[in-house]
């Protein structure tokens, strides 16, 4: 299991969070008061709440093992309620909504909790994945059979499975890094989301040239180069604290931020097709708990069997 | 106790439901009122309450069915816990039972009610025509206000016939009070009191 950390290189880590939102809240409050806007107003907001969301991380990790995937279980509970909130189901699939909400969830962050890799790898591909249509077919309403299975499965996927990647971190077992995995989880973390942040920055700066109009017109690809940059160089000054060198941190953070922008952007996709411009709204000024992880989702599973095959 | 019991319930509906109020040219304070809203699930009521402040909830009492929940938990959830006025859903068994009657009582001096003037659960994704009631109850008590309130999406956490929730997030809207007008006929108030639940759809 996770030991307690308080090391001084964790409290390094947490003291340059703090610095960035010291940072942040200083520009946020002088923007406002140099010139007020929409834009302004919904950035302070938006730092506020990364302070209310940094201290529950920080305090999460402090715990040790344990607090973390219970926060990870929370954010994936609520994050598939936004999901299967937006998504058509009939009143036949009221079961397996049951089961997916309180009987597999909670178990898949049981079998993180318990560090059971073989189960934790397979319930929700394997018998999840057989489970839900099974339960729909008993329930014997044919319509759109197909569209509704595939739709439960993958919120299921993607708010459960993808998102308890993250604190299944806690499991590997890397040779000289015994008692300090919870770094790895900061680490990714900070990194996918200082990339998020530094993509809007850029973004906001420089923005021109749309990556893709249609599904998400925030994303240009002036805020995607310099936020993949600058938050791949931030993620490589973290080396000390990884298990990793330092040209394999900077993949590592590289490789994290790409999959965070496709994940910001698959999950656009399926809010445009909704008609909806966010998940939620129950993170001041970001939407819902869906709009802030979703690149997570995409970044976990990948930066998890990445350090699983190479360094366990 | 009671307190605390609808605490913890409405926690649960924050959990299952979310918390969205939306609240269209109303404001809500002291003054009597009748919120009446579409029914689609017993959580209807629950909702609406949890959506108004706090220190309006002892006052606002809910209308629900005497056969549903006159019976073990859910009396002491319905009577105890919540204040609810209980009527007989089929009046024309009990002819000394007069609805109305009971529900003047309900209201009181200072209580505000919330009826589902459809009379029975639909399937959320239509409104059934309402009963007369409302507008017997609003010409006797032309003091109180009248709040349309739409709830969207409770049906799909408890639907009719199940009876175990599943988590989805829901939202209450109240719209602008309204009274019945000078010599204004039962259908014509009762259809245009459903009109303005259905308007806070688009909302």
């Amino acid at each position: 299991m996770v030991t307690m950390i308080r090391d001084r290189d964790t409290l390094l880590l947490f003291g340059g969070v703090l610095g960035l939102l010291v940072i942040a809240t200083i520009i946020g409050q002088s923007m406002r008061i140099w010139r007020r806007s929409d834009v302004v107003d919904n950035l302070n907001a938006r730092i506020k709440a990364w302070w209310v969301m940094s201290t529950v991380f920080a305090l999460s990790l402090l715990t040790g093992g344990l607090g973390s995937v219970i926060l990870f279980a929370l954010l994936s509970f609520f994050a598939l309620r936004e999901f299967i909130t937006l998504t058509p189901t009939r009143p036949a699939d009221h079961s397996a909504l049951f089961w997916v909400f309180f009987i597999i969830t909670p178990l898949q962050y049981y079998l993180v909790a318990t560090q059971w890799y073989g189960f934790f790898s397979v319930l929700i591909p394997v018998y999840g994945f057989l489970f839900i249509p099974s339960r729909i077919a008993i329930s014997g309403d044919p319509n759109a059979f197909l569209e509704r299975s595939a739709k439960i499965q993958w919120g299921l996927m993607v708010c459960v499975y993808c998102v308890s990647h993250v604190p299944a971190l806690l499991m590997l077992q890397i040779p000289g890094y015994e008692g300090k995995n919870a770094r790895l989880l900061f680490f990714l973390v900070v990194v996918v989301q200082l990339s998020d942040v530094l993509q809007y920055v850029w973004g906001k700066l420089l923005g021109r040239h749309k990556i893709s109009p249609v599904i998400s017109p925030s994303k240009t690809w002036e805020g995607f180069i310099g936020g993949i940059v600058s938050a791949t160089l931030i993620g490589t000054a973290l080396w000390r604290a990884t298990p990793f060198t330092v040209w394999q941190t900077m993949g590592m953070a590289f490789v994290i931020t790409i999959m965070g922008f496709l994940g910001g952007l698959t999950m656009s996709a399926i809010k445009r097709d909704s008609g909806v411009k966010d998940w939620g709204s129950s993170i001041q000024g970001h939407g819902g708990v869906l709009d802030r992880i979703d690149s997570i989702c995409f970044a976990g599973p990948i930066f998890f069997h990445l350090t699983r095959y190479f360094f366990t | 106790m009671r307190r605390l019991v609808a605490k913890g319930v409405i926690a649960l509906a924050r959990i299952l439901a979310g918390g969205n109020v939306r609240r269209v040219g109303f404001t809500p304070d002291e003054r009597q009122r009748i919120y009446f809203a579409n029914h689609s699930s017993h959580l209807d009521f629950i909702l609406i309450w949890a959506a108004l402040p706090s220190r309006l909830r002892a006052l606002t009492r809910p209308v629900a069915a005497k056969d549903y929940w006159d019976k073990g938990l859910r009396r002491y959830l319905g009577v105890r816990v919540f204040n609810a006025v209980l009527v007989e859903r089929n009046p024309a068994a009990n002819a000394t039972h007069n609805v109305i009657d009971v529900l003047l009582d309900g209201l009181g001096e200072k209580h505000s009610l919330i009826l589902f003037p459809e009379g029975t659960r639909g399937d959320g994704a239509t409104i059934a025509p309402f009963k007369s009631g409302l507008y017997r109850l609003a010409k006797l008590r032309p003091d109180v206000e009248l709040i349309p309130s739409y709830i969207n999406n409770v049906n799909r956490i408890l639907p009719k016939g199940e009876c175990v929730p599943v988590p989805m997030l829901a939202s209450v809207s109240f719209g602008e009070p309204m009274h019945v007008g000078n010599g204004e006929e039962k259908g014509a108030f009762l259809d245009r009191a459903r009109k303005a639940i259905l308007e806070l759809r688009q909302w």
